[in-house]
């Protein structure tokens, strides 16, 4: 089955990310196909590059990152909702006069059209926060 | 929509995803249900406390076609609100057939 994920809460105000992040894994697991993880709202925290929580607690940019290395999971933040706070793409920060870009490995800024299409693609769509 | 107005940017990026999905050509739908439904009370200030004017943009879900409006009969009720309370024309819904109306949509996204 074609799942499309959308997760709105931020990594330390839930469980949400945790239980997006489960899932999909899970349904990796089980076969499933994972059309897209579209982060809107409070999920954009999940895609900040330098998020640096201590080594005891989950690390959500670096699992995300190493999810989407391993299986080619299109993890996409929307970019009004990013730039609203403060999450900049390479070129946007150039545009804007910032030094660096904040995106983390494996995540790529879109618009909600985006998530739109996987809605339109997947079989299920999962709203997780 | 179940969340009452003026909470953070929520609404805003709520609509946007209405908006979008309308400019696809997609039918929307909308529900508004518990506090949800004071989001269209009318004689709401919010610029008084420097927050963004709501009303105007779910005026503007006219110009996208999106006139599929619903409100749960008893969450109006139970706020005191009656349908000339609100800032659009809206269908009264009772809650036994709120589960109907999901089951004729594709996609439900919870808010």
């Amino acid at each position: 089955m074609k799942f499309a994920v959308q997760l709105n809460a931020s990594p330390y105000h839930s469980n949400a990310g945790l239980d997006a992040y489960c899932f999909i894994n899970a349904a990796l697991q089980a076969g499933h196909e994972i059309v897209r993880v579209f982060f809107y709202k409070d999920g954009i925290y999940h895609g900040f590059r330098y998020a640096t929580p201590p080594d005891d607690e989950i690390q959500f940019n670096r699992d995300w990152s190493a999810l989407a290395a391993e299986h080619q999971i299109d993890l996409v933040l929307c970019i009004s909702a990013a730039q609203r706070r403060g999450l900049l793409c390479a070129d946007e920060a150039r545009c804007q006069g910032k030094l660096d870009d904040d995106l983390a490995p494996g995540f790529r800024l879109a618009g909600l059209g985006q998530w739109l299409e996987a809605a339109l693609l997947a079989d299920r769509c999962i709203v997780f926060g | 929509m179940r969340r009452p107005p003026h909470t953070g940017a929520h609404l805003q990026e709520t609509l946007d995803m209405i908006l979008t999905t309308a400019a696809f050509d997609q039918q929307v739908s909308i529900l508004f249900a518990d506090d949800g439904v004071l989001q269209l009370k009318t004689g709401q200030n919010p610029e008084q406390r420097h927050l963004k004017d709501t009303a105007a943009i779910f005026t503007a879900l006219e110009l996208y076609d999106v006139r599929a409006l619903y409100a749960e009969t008893e969450s109006l009720s139970a706020r005191g609100l009656a349908v000339a309370d609100l800032i659009l024309p809206v269908e009264m819904i009772d809650r036994c057939h709120v589960n109907s109306l999901m089951l004729r949509h594709d996609v439900i996204v919870p808010d």
